[in-house]
């Protein structure tokens, strides 16, 4: 039997323009669509709204309501506790290096501490911390905390004990390892926490504001849907996307520059 | 010659499950000040963990180390330590890779790096001081990770086969490269190598180790003039050292395999 004659297959690219302007007509497709639907009545209005309906509610959600109060809410808990867990975090896991014992006392409690759905203690955490943004930052924190800690503790667990016993070799104090050597090496594992971490902080942030709050863009949609007014649920929708994009954004840039700090 | 580095009966057993095991049995060593010694012998006879032992890094189980006459078992900082890997940081640039030992001593970095700038540019680094270690070819990685050992400032230098993962022909270039340095410098120098005719070629003695437990099996000092060239690998002289070893090494294979 003769053997098929095969080519390798070979796929095409299209030039950027055409790329965007696909990617735009879906969007003005979906939109039209949306739209044009409800009008003829193929969609209800009540449960989906329009987009006509949800462009009216944006100028009034940002001329007339306290829109610049929710979105600074959300985004400072989400920023301070997108910090703190971090932070708290990344020093955490960079603690275990000092001792092995230490690191194995303490590694059930963080398994233990992980496992649990950190969301299901938010009423614990309101009740705790109270209605305010503290009760929000301190939610974000917990969600990132253990992401923090367990992502660093497997940069520490990655060290390479040859590098170690260089510095030994050179008369290092442990100080000195830590800093010269277990530092600079888990960066890049810190790092590449920020984004997932930003995630989880805004997550974190409004399911804090759906449970109890005074202000939020979580408290706004919860607001907007039990008064059955789904087009400013929608607008507050996009309006925490844009939030997030901008802050995915930040941490990107902020990722990148430590990058370049670490040459890896 | 005065002695510079002395192993006294120093032995290392671990206890396992299955018992103890012996990694090295009691031995002495004597190395003089200023030579060039090469520890030569198959996988697991031991010579690393002797170093670890001289580096201060590894406590033996009996014996002790003497540098300069003094006790200096246990103690770290007293030899400069080229392990096999080049453990260049990535995150530095090649000539703040070198001056790691100046500065976990202490010395401030500027210092440091005016002390360091012009060896590297001496001794094959030049215009590779800013770059990063991935930028490196393994011979350049050798060459950076010898020049931190040798700024180092200690007078004995520990080098755990710098040039094994090296291709034939640059491993030719950096044994001229650290014969030179080794004029120049004018340390006393332990090497530990795998290849027979590299330990000829560089030292002035060498210890050939057996295994099971660790051991040296015999002291054979190198006369043959130096400086030496290449073709000395050619002479009768080199070639009966050369056979010589190489009986020493194989022996103990054979009576495995018998």
């Amino acid at each position: 039997m003769a053997k098929p004659v095969r080519r390798l297959p070979v796929q095409k690219d299209w030039p950027t323009w055409a790329i965007v302007a696909v990617q735009v007509s879906i969007l003005l497709t979906v939109v039209a669509g949306w739209e044009i639907g409800v009008r003829a009545g193929f969609i209800n209005g009540f449960f989906w709204s329009q987009p006509t309906a949800i462009w009216k509610t944006t100028k009034i959600f940002f001329t007339e309501g306290d829109a610049w109060t929710d979105i600074s809410f959300t985004f400072r808990s989400t920023i301070f506790g997108f910090l703190i867990g971090t932070t708290a975090g990344s020093l955490f896991g960079l603690s275990f290096w000092w001792s092995r014992n230490y690191a194995a006392v303490a590694q059930p409690y963080i398994i233990c501490f992980e496992s649990i759905p950190k969301l299901a203690l938010a009423p614990l955490i309101i009740l705790v911390f109270g209605l305010g943004l503290t009760s929000k930052v301190a939610i974000a924190t917990a969600l990132t905390l253990v992401v923090s800690t367990l992502t660093t503790y497997a940069g520490v667990k990655a060290l390479d004990p040859d590098g170690e016993k260089l510095f030994y070799s050179l008369g290092a104090t442990r100080w000195q390892v830590f800093r010269k050597l277990v530092v600079p090496f888990c960066l890049p594992w810190v790092i590449s926490v920020l984004r997932v971490n930003i995630g989880l902080a805004l997550t974190g942030a409004i399911v804090g504001e759906f449970i109890a709050s005074q202000h939020g863009l979580g408290r706004q949609i919860l607001y907007a849907g039990q008064t059955y007014d789904i087009a400013l649920v929608w607008v507050a929708v996009f309006v925490l996307s844009t939030l997030a994009i901008i802050m995915y954004a930040a941490v990107s840039w902020l990722e990148s520059l430590l990058r370049k700090g670490t040459r890896q | 010659m005065p002695v510079k580095v002395q192993l006294e009966k120093v032995g290392m057993a671990f206890t396992t499950n299955a018992g103890v095991f012996r990694a090295v049995a009691p031995l002495d060593i004597k190395i003089e000040t200023g030579r060039f010694v090469s520890l030569v012998g198959p996988s697991g006879c031991g010579k690393s963990t002797l170093f670890n032992v001289i580096a201060g890094l590894l406590q033996p189980t009996e014996g002790r180390v003497l540098i300069d006459g003094e006790d200096a078992t246990g103690i770290i900082g007293r030899v400069g330590y080229m392990l096999q890997k080049d453990l260049l940081l990535p995150w530095r640039t090649v000539l703040d890779n070198v001056i790691l030992g100046m500065e976990v001593q202490g010395m401030p970095l500027k210092q440091a790096r005016e002390r360091a700038l012009p060896l590297l540019r001496k001794y094959g680094l030049a215009g590779f001081e800013y770059l990063y270690p991935n930028s490196l070819s393994g011979g350049m990685r050798q060459r950076a990770a010898l020049l931190r050992t040798l700024l180092f400032d200690t007078d004995v230098i520990l080098l755990d086969e710098p040039f094994g993962a090296l291709d034939a022909q640059t491993k030719l270039q950096m044994q001229e490269w650290l014969m030179q340095l080794w004029s120049d410098f004018q340390k006393t120098v332990v090497f530990i190598t795998h290849d027979v005719e590299e330990a000829i070629y560089l030292s002035d003695e060498i210890h050939v180790m057996g295994t099971r437990p660790g051991r040296v099996l015999e002291t054979i000092p190198i006369t043959l003039p130096r400086p030496r060239l290449r073709t000395t690998a050619l002479t009768p002289g080199f070639i009966a050292i050369k056979e010589h070893c190489m009986d020493l090494l194989k022996s103990p294979a054979l009576e495995e395999a018998a």
